[in-house]
């Protein structure tokens, strides 16, 4: 399976992903610059974190206009798989690729700490090798992960099955029911604030964000 | 050239954190008669005209302008409002 990690100017968890990737995962990868929009020949885009032009406006605002981005709808709508980490889930809900929206924590601070996220949802191509509601140990960073929508969103992300992952235990940045990361209606395209790439392995003190990737593989 | 000022407020029901937090900072100043901060962001920007005839024309261009790139980009929907004056 091959996979593009999305460059926006500002990202800065792309290596971070593309390591993983190509020395955990051990599968071919490649950077797409957000000018490109060739990206037929790739299986699974990731849109890394980082602060895509500064966040300015508002957090991944200004990145949903990059060119690439037109590119990553087609790419969504063929059924290709798409996982948005932190900024990256932003700029998707900015984008219109998932619903709601993510604003500043509640408790107003940038909170980078590992936390309990729960499997809300294991029947997905980011998911099937979990168990029902269990438990990851993976690490946040971000002052904006305040997942919000209204409550005919919500209804609809229950009804479909759309919520990937719920905070465990504690809620870092006061997110609406708890929602850590959301799909799609077709579960193609995740979105989740937590970081899988900073915990992929045991030296960084977890590798419960791998089973997210190697899921994909599958 | 029409001078155009965009208030964007957080959409009433949404979280404020920052609001809340200047409020409560008031509070502690003294100022306990303080209510309902809202912190938002202030768009100010010029649009050259489209050449048209008559001045209503051309000032109902650049209204539609503006909130179609309100829309757009300068606020999401979800979470924002805003309202405009164009002032010159």
């Amino acid at each position: 399976m091959k996979f593009g990690v999305i460059v926006f100017p500002g990202s800065n968890c792309d290596q971070d992903c593309f390591d993983v990737v190509k020395d955990v995962l051990k599968q071919p990868v490649e950077y797409v610059w957000h000018h490109d929009v060739k990206l037929d020949h790739l299986d699974c885009l990731i849109l890394p974190g980082g602060f895509s032009y500064g966040d300015y406006l508002r957090c991944g605002a200004i990145a949903r206009f990059s060119p690439i981005m037109e590119a990553v709808k087609k790419f969504a709508d063929r059924g290709g798989r798409v996982i948005g980490i932190c900024n990256g889930f932003q700029i998707l809900t900015e984008a219109g690729l998932l619903p709601g929206a993510l604003i500043r924590n509640k408790g107003l601070h940038f909170v980078c700490k590992h936390i309990n996220i729960r499997v809300e949802n294991n029947k997905t191509p980011f998911t099937k090798l979990l168990k029902a509601k269990q438990v990851l140990n993976i690490p946040i960073a971000h002052g904006e992960g305040n997942y919000t929508c209204d409550a005919a969103t919500l209804r609809d992300l229950k009804k479909n099955k759309q919520i990937a992952f719920t905070y465990y235990g504690e809620n870092p940045n006061g997110s609406t029911a708890n929602i850590a990361g959301v799909f799609n209606k077709r579960h193609n395209v995740l979105g989740m604030m937590p970081h899988p790439e900073r915990a992929s392995e045991m030296i960084l003190g977890s590798d419960d964000g791998l089973m997210i990737l190697r899921s994909i593989l599958i | 050239m029409a001078k155009v000022n965009i208030y964007v407020t957080p959409k009433k029901g949404i979280l404020d954190p920052q609001g809340k937090a200047v409020e409560s900072a008031l509070h502690s100043l003294g100022y306990k008669n303080v209510e309902n901060v809202k912190i938002g962001k202030f768009i100010e920007l010029e649009v050259t005209g489209h050449g048209t005839s008559t001045s209503s024309v051309e000032s109902s261009r650049v209204e539609s302008q503006i909130k179609e790139m309100s829309k757009k980009l300068l606020t999401n929907p979800i979470i924002e409002d805003f309202t405009f004056e164009v002032v010159e």
